[in-house]
């Protein structure tokens, strides 16, 4: 209760908290990569590893020609292109008052695929997706540079309204939060605000289908949500993101905060949805990422994205050694 | 990339009723009545005085100025409202307070001794009382303790001034001060300073035990590793450390006994005097505005402007204690965070 | 103790011995202080319940009151040609009151506390709004009484009415009621906000459907203890203009019609010489403390019932 009571502004003073050993990691992390690597390649990594090394050796040929607006300094390493990207990320950086969360960040989403975003606790992976869907607008401090394509469409451009954006763009957080509501209250709370609410029972259910909770709750729809157990909680969150029936689903650490076997039931759950949904996950967990999802972000270091590739490229062969230290465990 | 373009403008999304453009608005003018209440206070108390101190009131005088037919008939209007009814120098030196019986005199210093006497008599009751009792809620006091002291010292907080007046009046002068002092007054100072001292001891008490308790358990820890008895603790690294948070509360506290009316009112009596002994009639400035409050002077005369010359008087010495309890515990509050 | 004095180790030495007796001292003197306070209570509320014994009747509440102290003698009742003598329209004034300032603080009270927790950028503006409230909290009743005089009863012409005092209260506990609103909407965890917007919802619809009905019990308590501080307020209403008695209650459809309430009530009897008037007060006190008491009573009931969540 006194965490979720406590005055949000100590919220986001923990948050700028979380980002600063980060920082401090950075450094230390860069005279360990200069100190282990004999190779010359890294002997350049300043800001980034990418600084100044060749375009030839890390990106696939084709990719230049189409990426006018990615200079090539700051890519990071893999296959940050996609050919059916939904969202793309274009230098995008973020600021907390004078801290920086992110740096430079250049990659896509491809559309109805799983993209997992990990990396140790404050490399900025969340603070990326919760600017994709403009939840960061809600931190007085947040500041957000650069573009983020959403359909081609400049999500931070003066005349889109945040509200709108995450009417198509879904959220589920990390720690199951539904209102204090009954069961379907709290699916149709989504169809109610967008004023969707033609056929709410309908719709309702076929949130609460597709979220697979329907079975366990049918009998029990006017009960409230919290009487429900955390793995359920958090499916009940996935059916009201997916309620309004949105393009893409932001998913922050969601099974976190649960045990083993409700993890694995959001892990299929989230499997399956990608059939129909666009889905960027935050997890700090590599095997649920290397187990879900088809394309992989690596954030290190206090906000760089330092390689983007298909999961299981990623996972078997990662261009970049600090990314390999950290999936083997050596770093973070 | 897709190609395919997406509208996210407010309008294309019918996102945003007429409630929520509204609403943000509707509530900052909410708001912004706090702001309002304030400038009117001052803008009340001000033009009073003025028209206490000058012929004529600040709106008066602008509106006369303004409404007069020349620049010249504005001047003389200006001239004669700001004729001098009584000086600034009397108001604040003089020590002899008749306004309302001839010869008049406006010599505000004897309501501020009785406003002095009542402050410090209170004080002299809620300090120690207070203090000692949030140490011993912060310090010993067990939950169960605790949980039913605080209770009690909270209905002592909300009971209505009104009702320490009648206390006063039929306890604390007949069945205490007249048997220990026979020359005790039905009105007297020492009676109006003891029902305002038990009045404030609550929000000394507890504004006193938040800043005890905040000082952290390992400065505690710290003092009893050094072989420290609970006493020394308490008394030597509590309340040191929680000093900045205690004075503040003190402050708060003394400035609510300055601005307390209908206490004083009833059993401090109305007689605007400087003595020295507590056990004699007293009139306080609160108590002054209630005298007038009741009785039947005419609006504009000086009596009713008097008021407001007393109000503003009243205003200034909370405002400036309000201001250095803010600022005072905002020293302490940088301590520890 | 110093290492040359006693090569045993000594837990009775009397230095120790000395500072174990200041201790329960001074634990004696803080708990009979803790004391102090409860004593005080009781006296008090002993003293006004044996000033009133006998004088607190049926009649006492319903009828209006008297100039002669021996028409609220109940022995009397039989007697008098007027009828019993009470405290009714007092009463009556009082509750109209308190209703119509509930409604103002409501509003303007809550609306203040969702602006500025919900709304209110961190700027020098919202800065000040907040340590100004902070001020108005501090400023003595019977300054308030001197505004409602000046600019409601003068300047807008209101006169000594209803309506005068219900606004001058309004202003009085405002900076009360917006403070306990803040903690209340405070309380309301951050997540169901973020999850709201996370669907899409605007702030509005996060504030109606999820924030306040999450904060209206925390609100609800607040505002009730707020207007239990002015149902006893006697200095600004005094200020405004209520009338020391009258005999007929006011009209709540004539908000600008003249009114007593029962602090000017009670205090006009205690002032007055007559010997039995003290027992009226008293009695007039014991229905003000009653009434007093089930408004707290009321908010602590609200407080327990929707607290069970936590």
């Amino acid at each position: 209760m006194s965490d979720e009571t406590s005055d949000r502004r100590n919220g986001l003073r923990s948050t700028l908290a979380s980002i600063g050993p980060g920082r401090g990691r950075f450094a230390i992390g860069n005279l360990l990569s200069t100190n282990s690597e004999t190779t010359g390649m890294t002997a350049n990594s300043g800001e980034s590893e990418t600084v100044g090394t060749p375009e030839s050796e890390q990106t696939p040929a084709g990719i230049d020609s189409a990426a006018g607006d990615m200079p090539s300094s700051d890519r990071p390493l893999g296959t940050p292109r996609v050919d059916d990207a939904i969202i793309e990320a274009r230098n995008l950086e973020v600021f907390y008052g004078d801290t920086q969360a992110l740096h430079n960040i250049h990659m896509d989403i491809p559309e109805k695929q799983v993209t997992a975003l990990i990396g140790p606790s404050g490399c900025g992976k969340s603070t990326f997706l919760r600017s994709i869907n403009r939840m960061n607008d809600l931190i007085d401090v947040a500041r957000v540079e650069g573009d983020l394509y959403f359909h081609g469409k400049n999500i931070y451009d003066e005349d889109v309204d945040p509200v709108a954006l995450r009417r198509k763009i879904g959220m589920v957080f990390q720690k199951p939060n539904p209102f204090p509501k009954s069961i379907f209250d709290n699916v149709a709370y989504g169809l109610r605000v967008q004023g969707k609410d033609d056929n709410v029972e309908e719709q309702v259910y076929t949130a609460l289908e597709r979220a697979a909770l329907l079975e366990e709750v049918e009998d029990q729809l006017d009960e409230s949500g919290l009487d429900l157990s955390g793995g359920q909680q958090q499916r009940l969150c996935i059916a009201r993101a997916i309620a309004t029936d949105p393009e893409v689903i932001l998913m922050d650490e969601p099974a976190s905060a649960l045990d083993p076997v409700a993890t694995s039931k959001i892990e299929d759950l989230v499997e399956e949805l990608a059939q129909e949904y666009t889905v960027a996950i935050v997890t700090h967990n590599m095997q649920q990422a290397a187990r879900i999802s088809d394309k992989t972000a690596v954030f290190l270091t206090g906000g760089h994205l330092v390689e983007f590739d298909d999961t299981n490229k990623i996972f078997e062969n990662p261009q970049s050694d600090r990314v390999e230290d950290y999936i083997t465990g050596k770093f973070g | 990339m897709s190609s395919e373009s997406i509208d996210l403008s407010r309008s294309g999304n019918d996102v945003g009723s007429l409630g929520d453009r509204i609403a943000r608005y509707a509530f900052f003018s909410c708001a912004f009545v706090t702001v309002l209440t304030t400038l009117a206070i001052i803008l009340v108390l001000v033009n009073g005085a003025v028209g206490f101190f000058r012929e004529a009131t600040l709106v008066e005088l602008l509106g006369g100025t303004l409404s007069a037919d020349s620049a010249a008939g504005g001047l003389e209007t200006l001239r004669e409202g700001l004729a001098v009814q009584v000086t600034i120098t009397e108001f604040l030196l003089g020590t002899n307070w008749s306004p309302l019986i001839e010869p008049t005199s406006y010599g505000v210093l004897p309501l501020v001794w009785g406003t002095l006497v009542v402050t410090v008599g209170s004080a002299l009751v809620a300090i120690p009382v207070g203090t000692l009792t949030a140490i011993y809620l912060s310090e010993y006091a067990d939950e169960s303790v605790r949980r039913t002291l605080k209770p009690i010292l909270e209905i002592l907080a909300g009971i209505p001034t009104i009702v320490y007046g009648f206390f006063a009046l039929s306890f604390i002068t007949p069945t205490i001060l007249q048997p220990l002092f026979p020359q005790t007054g039905t009105f007297n100072a020492a009676s109006a300073a003891i029902v305002v001292g038990i009045m404030i001891i609550p929000m000394v008490s507890s504004l006193s035990e938040d800043a005890m308790s905040s000082v952290p358990d390992s400065l505690r820890n710290a003092a009893y590793g050094l072989g420290a008895t609970k006493f020394e603790v308490s008394t030597q690294v509590v309340v040191p450390s929680s000093l900045s948070g205690i004075l503040a509360a003190y402050v708060l506290a003394l400035s609510r006994a300055i601005g307390e009316t209908m206490a004083v009112a009833l059993a401090m009596g109305m007689l605007p005097q400087i003595t020295t002994n507590p056990l004699e009639e007293m009139q306080t400035m609160t108590s002054y505005m209630v005298q007038v409050g009741i009785s039947d002077v005419s609006v504009g005369s000086i009596q009713y402007q008097s008021l407001f010359a007393v109000g503003l008087t009243l205003f200034a010495i909370t405002f400036t204690m309000n201001v250095l309890s803010i600022w005072v515990r905002s020293q302490y509050r940088e301590e520890y965070q | 103790m110093s290492v040359d004095t006693d090569p045993e180790f000594d837990f009775s030495g009397s230095a120790i011995e000395r500072k174990r007796l200041y201790g329960k001292l001074f634990l004696g003197l803080c708990i009979s202080a803790a004391m102090v306070g409860i004593v005080a209570l009781i006296a008090l509320l002993a003293d006004v319940l044996y000033e009133a014994w006998g004088w607190v009747t049926w009649e006492f509440l319903t009828y209006p009151p008297s100039q002669v102290p021996d028409h609220f003698i109940p022995g009397n009742y039989g007697d008098l040609d007027t009828g019993p003598a009470g405290i009714y329209p007092a009463i009556i004034g009082s509750i109209y009151l308190i209703v119509l300032t509930a409604i103002f603080t409501l509003f303007l009270g809550v609306g203040a506390a969702i602006y500025l927790e919900e709304y209110a950028p961190d700027t020098r503006l919202t800065q000040f709004i907040e340590a100004n409230i902070a001020n108005l909290a501090g400023v003595p009743s019977i300054v308030y009484g001197l505004l409602g005089l000046a600019m409601f009863v003068r300047a807008l012409q209101t006169g000594a009415s209803l309506i005068a005092g219900a606004l001058t209260l309004t202003l009085l506990i405002l900076p009360i009621v917006i403070v306990a609103s803040q903690e209340a909407l405070k309380a309301v965890p951050d997540s169901m906000r973020q999850a709201s917007y996370g669907t899409g919802a605007t702030k509005w619809q996060t504030i109606r459907n999820v924030v306040l009905p999450e904060a209206i019990p925390g609100i609800m308590t607040g505002i009730i203890l707020s207007l239990s501080r002015a149902i006893g307020e006697t200095a600004p209403i005094l200020m405004v203009g209520a009338a020391a008695s009258m005999f007929t209650p006011p009209q709540l459809t004539d908000p600008t019609g003249a009114f007593s309430a029962m602090p000017t009530t009670i205090f006009d009897w205690i002032t007055l010489p007559d010997e039995a008037f003290q027992h009226v007060a008293a009695a007039g006190i014991v229905v003000l403390l009653t009434i007093l008491l089930l408004m707290n009573a009321t908010a602590i009931l609200i407080r327990n019932k929707y607290d069970r969540r936590a």
